[in-house]
């Protein structure tokens, strides 16, 4: 599933038109993803939480050439199942 | 300061301008059909944020680090999560 779908499974379900499911969506992930670049923590009963985690830079290789390369340290989001989903997610299908 | 549901939800109010009713109900709506669509094994790619994905793990010997126990962690299905390039790139974004 992509975001239109999600988006039109939306208006369908809550009565909505494209264009209002379409903020609603919009608005939720912008939000979430202003949250992560200001690094502050989402939590989400039930569905996860995201956390912004910091990995250090290593030396690499480049396999190709066997070249030694400087990789940098970066951040990463790291994303938690909550509960909930993790074990609708897990349940054996009947 | 973690951001909640709850916020998520008056933000929904200010900015899309539904009431707080109509906020809450499209909220969880929206966390339904995400939960119903990873649950049917069905990935979910959100451009511009990124994708989950269900990865399917094989059984494995664990050990509980805590009681040094041996035991088998049974075969199972996980939710997995990638950022995307474009998030990736802001998070990192030097301001």
């Amino acid at each position: 599933m992509n975001k239109s779908q999600l988006i039109e499974a939306l208006a369908k379900q809550e009565n909505l038109t494209l264009k209002k499911a379409e903020l609603v969506v919009n608005a939720l992930f912008e939000n979430m993803a202003e949250a992560l670049v200001r690094k502050e923590r989402i939590e989400i009963r039930g569905f996860g939480s995201f956390k912004v985690k910091h990995y250090n830079g290593y030396k690499g290789r480049n396999p190709k050439t066997g070249d030694i390369i400087e990789v940098g340290g970066k951040k990463l989001p790291f994303f938690k199942v909550g509960k909930d989903l993790r074990e609708m997610v897990d349940r054996e299908k009947e | 300061m973690a951001l909640t549901k709850e916020k998520l939800i008056s933000r929904l109010q200010t900015q899309v301008g539904l009431s707080k009713v109509d906020s809450r109900a499209v909220m969880e709506e929206v966390l339904k059909i995400i939960k119903e669509t990873l649950a049917s094994g069905e990935d979910l790619l959100i451009s511009g944020f990124g994708k989950f994905s269900v990865r399917h793990k094989n059984a494995r010997r664990g050990r509980n680090p805590q009681t040094k126990e041996n035991l088998i962690l049974r075969e199972r299905k996980v939710v997995v999560f990638k950022t995307s390039g474009v998030l990736r790139n802001r998070i990192n974004q030097v301001s």
